[in-house]
């Protein structure tokens, strides 16, 4: 820890004798509480994008700066007004939570920063209030949850138990997936969420079992996630109320649910943007290379903080500086980079438009569980919010 | 509904467990001790690496037991001791230092991905009572160990001599240490045993929830809660006001937003009901608080 911060001063030192050649990158994610296991995986993908770049973008010096959100939006916010402030970053990216990037927002778009989220996608900034200097390289929230419905709709499923927090993405979430789902919701909990979140969901399960739903729909990222499964394994409710998520099982609770044996969570189903499965040249690099050095698939967190600081490297690089604004604005809408789920390119409201792929939780030929590709579920896909969006 | 009651049965039994212990340190001991939950979180951490070394639960519930006693007992000799003699808030801040360190500690040691802790076979199945009441069978364990923790502790508290030097510890300090007993070492008996106690309810939810930073200070808010409500020192209290809690917590978890649905909009209801459920605990506290402040079952001092 006193190694990182007497490196972390260094740079930052360093960084304010040559700012006149470089570019700083502001990165807010959760590196304490237990969510810290998503920003660590982020911070990995980042650091893996900057090592592939050569430390550079362009002719100018690449350098990210970490700041931890403490998974609560008021430190998110501290967090970017200090990047802002402080540090005078160029860019701010990261954030996990949909809460913590609506409690930023105003701090770095006004400062006339670019704001470019690598998750959090809520329904406000998608829409109403979408800023040309904000963009996505993740999806918006309702998107994922909308391509599950699709799937339940293919598989003739008629009714519905749906779980999630009870946060902002919660509840677009849930939004999402009855947008698309034409049965019948037949029962709907929002649980505590936050550092404090809760984790034990016995009451929960009783009453998804007792509704006699044809399957359980959840959105539990991060820990919160291998808890529910493990839940849902030992209430034994694998065979009468089949599990549909989104963002629960994904690289980052496969490792643990393998190390303790979960079984029934292979041949699982759930949707995502993206997958290590896909098969492009800048997907194959990522993968290959952050395996090989944490030992682990990246989950989909990891591709998008990789995009995304591809993203702005790309800007800054064809640009050539960080002071035209406009310049850069128009790169980035570009979004000439080689993106790890093929081709990438933005709507009206800065939101990615792209495929949604069903995907099953299988074991590779090392026997590693992950996820692969099963179909197409939507193509080139526009979120519900862009016709709100004036920009 | 027999279910949800279960649930809350559960649910109380492991907050009774914590409770148990924070009740003895601050009711015995006089001493706030905001870093309990962190050595309810460090049993989880302990006895899930020892799930994977023994490769069986209960064996490593077995060994890290004590294990946990020992780090109870350092943290009695090395923090709480020296803050015996200063004022409460002392120990808040102390303690809640310790709370970092120990977080901070977890996370170098075992990192921040938190464990999953698998089960043996036999506990990972369901039990069917009757048609319409299956239950996991691994919940119906934690709520025999709870029981069972909780009489053999009345058993310690009531019927044996140590029991009966910690309850005459907790009446008059002075009296006992002058009749040549050794406080000291009875002390820290009576911290490594909360500890022991904090870190079985740790060990037994780490299989549900998996072992995670930051598991303890959710629970420590809570077991606050308890012993307020059930009156502090009370081992009685504690066990009641845990019981309590933990029926409430569910209900109000499982029956609040249909409650909800009568008076407003599904859509209202289903927001607001998790958020007044989070609250309905605190809501207990503060009447009982305004009510009766020494708590339902007080301990008899004189």
């Amino acid at each position: 820890m006193r190694k990182f911060m007497t490196l972390a001063l260094a740079a930052s030192l360093m960084s304010t004798a040559a700012w006149a050649e470089s570019v700083k990158i502001g990165f807010v994610t959760t590196l304490t509480t237990g969510a810290a296991v998503i920003g660590k995986d982020m911070q990995n993908a980042a650091n893996l994008a900057v090592e592939h770049l050569g430390g550079k973008a362009g002719n100018l010096d690449l350098e990210v700066i970490f700041a931890d959100d403490g998974f609560a939006p008021e430190t998110g916010k501290q967090a970017t007004d200090k990047l802002v402030k402080q540090d005078d970053v160029d860019f701010v990216t990261g954030y996990i939570w949909s809460h913590v990037l609506l409690a930023s927002r105003k701090s770095a778009l006004d400062a006339g920063k670019f704001l470019i989220s690598a998750n959090a996608g809520p329904s406000q900034i998608a829409g109403k209030l979408c800023d040309e200097n904000f963009f996505s390289t993740s999806w918006q929230n309702d998107q994922t949850p909308m391509a599950m419905g699709e799937v339940l709709n293919r598989q003739g499923v008629k009714s519905l138990y749906v779980m999630a927090p009870n946060y902002a993405a919660g509840k677009d979430m849930v939004a999402g997936v009855e947008r698309t789902f034409k049965g019948e919701i037949v029962g709907r909990d929002l649980t505590k969420w936050g550092a404090d979140a809760q984790l034990d969901f016995s009451a929960e399960l009783a009453k998804a079992k007792a509704s006699n739903a044809d399957g359980i729909f959840v959105f539990y990222p991060g820990a919160a996630g291998g808890a529910f499964i493990k839940q849902y394994d030992q209430a034994g409710l694998k065979d009468t109320l089949p599990l549909y998520s989104v963002f629960t099982v994904d690289g980052l609770s496969l490792p643990k649910l393998q190390a303790a044996n979960f079984e029934a969570v292979l041949g699982s189903r759930t949707t995502q943007e993206w997958d290590p499965s896909l098969d492009n040249a800048a997907n194959k690099k990522f993968v290959a290379d952050f395996k090989a050095k944490h030992g682990t698939y990246p989950s989909f967190y990891a591709a998008q903080s990789y995009d995304a600081i591809m993203l702005i490297a790309n800007a800054v690089a064809k640009v050539g500086n960080t002071e035209d604004k406009d310049a850069l604005r128009a790169a980035l809408k570009a979004a000439d980079f080689q993106s790890v789920r093929g081709d990438f390119k933005f709507g009206t409201n800065n939101m990615p438009v792209q495929n949604f792929y069903l995907r099953e939780v299988v074991a590779d030929s090392d026997g590693t569980w992950t996820t692969q590709v099963v179909e197409t579920v939507f193509e080139d896909h526009v979120d519900s919010y862009a016709a709100d969006c004036k920009m | 509904m027999i279910i949800q009651a279960l649930n809350g049965v559960q649910l109380g039994l492991l907050l009774f467990l914590v409770a148990s212990g924070l009740t003895l340190v601050f009711g015995i001991l006089d001493f706030v001790n905001l870093a309990h939950g962190s050595l309810y979180m460090l049993g989880a951490f302990i006895c899930a690496s020892l799930t994977f070394l023994f490769g069986n639960f209960l064996w490593a519930v077995l060994v890290a037991l004590p294990l946990t006693g020992a780090i109870g007992y350092l943290v009695e000799r090395f923090v709480a001791r020296p803050l015996y003699a200063r004022d409460h808030l002392d120990h808040v801040l102390g303690t809640f230092g310790l709370i970092l360190v120990l977080d901070t500690l977890t996370h170098l040691v075992w990192g921040p991905a938190g464990i999953a802790v698998p089960l043996p076979d036999w506990l990972e199945g369901q039990l069917t009572l009757s048609e319409t009441l299956v239950i996991p069978t691994y919940r119906l364990l934690i709520i025999g160990a709870g029981l069972s923790a909780a009489v053999g502790l009345f058993w310690l508290v009531n019927y044996t001599r140590l029991g009966m030097l910690i309850r005459a510890g907790a009446s008059n300090r002075t009296m006992v240490s002058a009749l040549g007993i050794d406080i000291q070492t009875l002390f820290a008996l009576v911290f490594a045993l909360g500890a022991m106690l904090a870190g079985l309810a740790g060990m037994l939810i780490a299989p549900i929830t998996e072992a995670s930073i930051g598991m303890g200070n959710n629970i420590i808010i809570t077991a606050f809660v308890v012993i307020i409500v059930g009156g502090i020192g009370s081992m009685k209290g504690a066990f009641i006001a845990a019981i309590l809690i933990g029926l409430i917590d569910t209900m109000g978890r499982s029956f609040l937003d249909d409650l909800f649905k009568l008076a407003m909009s599904p859509e209202a209801a289903e927001t607001s009901a998790p958020a007044v459920s989070a609250m309905l605990i605190y809501i207990i506290m503060a009447l009982v608080l305004a009510l009766r402040p020494q708590g339902l079952f007080p301990p008899r001092t004189r």
